[in-house]
């Protein structure tokens, strides 16, 4: 008999179906240690995780043969109660969503309570003072009143500590964490991290992580297993496998990590784009004696951004910067100050000649999922992206949607596909031939590579570059993640609570930071070589 | 994919027997449906008439197929006449917001507190009872659950990222309502417009039964139902028959429009 997790044969495949999700995995981890799974979407790496608590969706179950040991004990071969007495009490599970993981209809105290009366023979009392002993561990602020305070009190951050805490509570002899960070910000996600793994080491817990950041790992695992379509590809500790990958596909994982490309030299060209104290709020519920109010979230901000440079403007969730986004661009209106394009103010023009400035102006969005609209085909979508253009005939239009779609790297056959019908990187594709089939002279991108996939991403980011030294269009580029910034931008605009705090070429900025908030999303955000 | 086939099979070919039965009455039914033949009152099935007589000796295979033509008839004009105001109101409230939207929405509330019965009730006092008077009555009547919907579901889509994407691509408030929000609200619609045409058919019946619908003696399947209810024990098959016909056709029309409802959601087409 052997402690810890051991993992062997693991496969998964549906009925009656060819298709392996989960391919022979083979892992172990000793008790107290820290392993990830690594892999982008579809690599199986949470269904494998989620097999071992038996959760996996209906119609899933492992072969026959496969066999997951937890302490010497067969979990594949485990009845319905004796899996429940093992879920909670000594393996715990951490998902990726704090916004929904909490049951938004109990008490903390009630929702923390429940597994401890379920697992632990304590009295009400006994429990009561191990949730606020736990609370306080977690750091959250005033453990009393959060034991009787409701899920939606607490940030993103908080509610992934505490959900932390109410696995921790039962001190499981292994905790598996799902993307437990994927959700939240740079600086939040490390707090986060700090305290799960100080929880674990204390209390000699092993922990599975599952991931798709390189850097988190490097800096938090022992070991490291990289799965590529259901496969483990590569293992071994952390450190040597990050530093000197064998398998081609984990060194494709590593080279898509972001670098710092050679610095643009600098243009001092009159600003493309110009704000002048811009503040940015949204009203407040009026009464019938109260007067309206606005709540800012943008303080004042002067930006300028110069033809064919990319101004990144980063900062927290809530700091204002995608809304400072779409202010620039036309979706929000100003509460004060100016937003002038070559020199024009079109703050305070009509709504014509706002949509004429808006023809030199466009938006790639966030999610490629919900930016196309699921009933319009690509090659439709791209003609209707010229519309505003004059002098161009119906011919002109689908000849250009296509030399277009060849640009960004997308096979013209999949004009006639509908969005549901490409994959997330596809999508994003055709979302930036949409925004640059016009020929903008400016492009605001929101977070436009945050939903896809590592080795995507890199594509993505590098097609931008591309397409911007071909074009020149000038690039506001909104973003948390701070790899992606080092990577394209000319300049940064560091955004807290509303105000902009630095603003400095890239070198600077991620060199010799100023600003004591900029230093500590630098130091927040986790780079490979910086562990 | 793999359900379609049926729906669409069963739900076409059901409503397609319906629409020839309306449109093409007098040449399929046998008999008059206003003769009267006195001995072959509450008469069974078989004997002198297919499906048997009614208390006034009435041919029921002849009052079915015509009253084919007034309930489907009455129904499918409701059911598009109330559609087609919903839509209306519901997109200006949801896309004009503020004012517009309340000022709609005041008088839809206002209207959703009775129920539809009763308010198409009071419209027929207004319009009386004939088959126009129907038609508005209970399209004005059927009406603000449309709106509801429509409104809630335009709502939703105008926050997509698409919707704006449109915008930010110069296209003009009217051009991305028509193009990009309304043809993602249809699905929820052409569902709430195939319960809504079975709810009329037993609006209609309702209507008649109080002597409110269609004025006797042009039969629909309504009035026959009311009329036959006194003779239910003698006779069960002037119940059961127009029974059945009003049971198949909502069967038909909803089968019918799920099918199309997945037929015109584009990832159901693969």
């Amino acid at each position: 008999m052997q402690d810890g997790l051991i993992v062997r044969n693991l496969t998964i495949r549906p009925d009656r179906s060819p298709l392996t999700l989960v391919d022979d995995l083979e892992f172990a981890i000793p008790p107290g240690q820290f392993t990830a799974l690594v892999g982008e979407s579809g690599s199986g790496k949470t269904l494998a995780a989620r097999s071992i608590l038996g959760l996996l969706p209906q119609g899933l179950s492992p072969t026959p043969d496969s066999r997951i040991l937890f302490d010497g004990e067969d979990l594949t071969r485990a009845s319905a109660p004796q899996m429940r007495a093992i879920r909670g009490a000594r393996i715990g599970m951490i998902f990726q969503e704090p916004m929904v993981s909490l049951n938004p209809s109990m008490r903390i105290g009630q929702q923390l309570a429940e597994a401890m009366r379920l697992h632990t023979t304590l009295s009400t009392r006994q429990i009561r003072a191990e949730c606020l002993a736990m609370l306080d561990r977690v750091q959250i602020r005033d453990p009393e009143r959060c034991l009787s305070a409701w899920p939606h009190e607490f940030s993103g951050g908080m509610r992934q500590r505490i959900m932390i805490a109410s696995v921790m509570l039962l001190k499981p002899r292994l905790l598996i964490a799902d993307e437990p960070t994927t959700a939240l910000d740079t600086l939040v996600s490390r707090d986060v991290l700090d305290l799960m793994v100080d929880l674990t080491r204390t209390s000699g817990t092993s922990v599975l992580l599952i991931s798709h950041d390189l850097g988190m790992v490097a800096r938090y695992v022992d070991d490291v297993v990289v799965m590529e379509k259901g496969r483990a590809v590569e293992s071994g500790r952390a450190r040597d496998v990050l530093r000197a990958p064998q398998n081609a596909y984990t060194r494709k994982l590593v080279a898509a990590l972001p670098r710092r490309g050679p610095a643009r030299p600098p243009t001092d060209a009159a600003p493309l784009v110009e704000t002048r104290g811009l503040s940015i709020g949204y009203p407040e519920k009026a009464g019938p004696l109260r007067p309206k109010r606005f709540r800012r979230v943008v303080h004042d901000v002067d930006l300028a951004i110069r033809p064919g440079e990319t101004l990144a403007l980063v900062g927290a969730s809530g700091s204002g910067k995608t809304t400072l986004g779409r202010t620039i661009i036309g979706l929000e209106r100003p509460e004060t100050g100016s937003i002038r394009i070559r020199g024009q103010d079109i703050g305070d023009q009509g709504t014509a000649s706002r949509c004429r400035a808006r023809r030199d102006m466009q938006m790639i969005f966030q999610d490629p999922y919900s930016s196309l609209d699921p009933r319009q085909r690509v090659g439709p979508l791209l003609v209707e992206a010229l519309r505003h253009l004059p002098g161009l005939s119906d011919g002109d239009r689908r000849a250009r949607a296509r030399d277009c779609c060849v640009e960004v790297g997308l096979d013209p056959a999949l004009m006639t596909r509908f969005p549901h019908q490409l994959s997330g990187g596809q999508r994003q594709r055709v979302a930036i031939a949409r925004a640059v089939i016009a020929r903008p002279a400016f492009v605001v991108a929101d977070e436009p590579v945050s939903a896809l996939d590592m080795t995507v991403q890199k594509q993505i980011l590098d097609l931008i570059r591309h397409l911007q030294d071909s074009h020149g269009f000038a690039c506001l580029f909104v973003s948390h993640d701070l790899g992606a910034v080092e990577q394209v931008a000319d300049r940064v605009a560091v955004m807290e609570a509303g105000r902009i705090v630095e603003l400095a070429p890239r070198d600077r900025i991620f060199d010799a930071p100023e600003h004591p908030y900029t230093k500590r999303l630098l130091e927040a955000s986790l780079r490979l070589n910086a562990a | 994919m793999r359900r379609l086939p049926l729906n669409l099979w069963i739900g076409g070919t059901v409503v397609g027997i319906l629409l020839l039965m309306a449109l093409f009455a007098p040449w399929i039914a046998p008999v008059d449906p206003l003769k009267l033949d006195l001995p072959a009152r509450m008469q069974g099935p078989g004997g002198g008439h297919l499906l048997g007589g009614d208390e006034f000796g009435r041919d029921i295979a002849s009052r079915l197929i015509y009253g084919a033509r007034t309930s489907v008839g009455i129904a499918l004009v409701t059911t598009l006449v109330a559609v087609a105001l919903g839509l209306v109101f519901g997109t200006l409230a949801g896309f004009l917001r503020g004012l517009p939207d309340r000022a709609i929405m005041i008088f839809n509330d206002a209207f959703l507190a009775f129920p539809g019965l009763l308010l198409a009730l009071g419209f027929m006092t207004v319009f009386g009872a004939s088959r126009t008077g129907i038609v508005i009555a209970l399209g004005l009547a059927y009406m603000p659950v449309v709106v509801r919907l429509v409104r809630g579901t335009v709502l939703s889509v105008r926050a997509r990222e698409y919707v704006e994407a449109s915008r930010v691509g110069g296209n003009s408030e009217l051009y991305t309502m028509v193009r990009h929000v309304l043809p993602n609200c249809m699905a929820p619609v052409i569902v709430l417009a195939t319960t809504m045409f079975g709810w009329i058919i037993l609006s209609e019946s309702s209507l008649s039964f109080l002597g409110l619908g269609v004025p006797p003696p042009a039969p629909s399947w309504g009035n026959m139902l009311s009329t036959a209810r006194p003779h239910a024990a003698q006779a069960p098959h002037m119940v059961i028959l127009p029974g059945l016909c009003i049971a198949m056709s909502l069967l038909g029309v909803n089968l019918l429009g799920d099918a199309l409802r997945d037929w015109l959601d584009p990832k159901m087409r693969g």
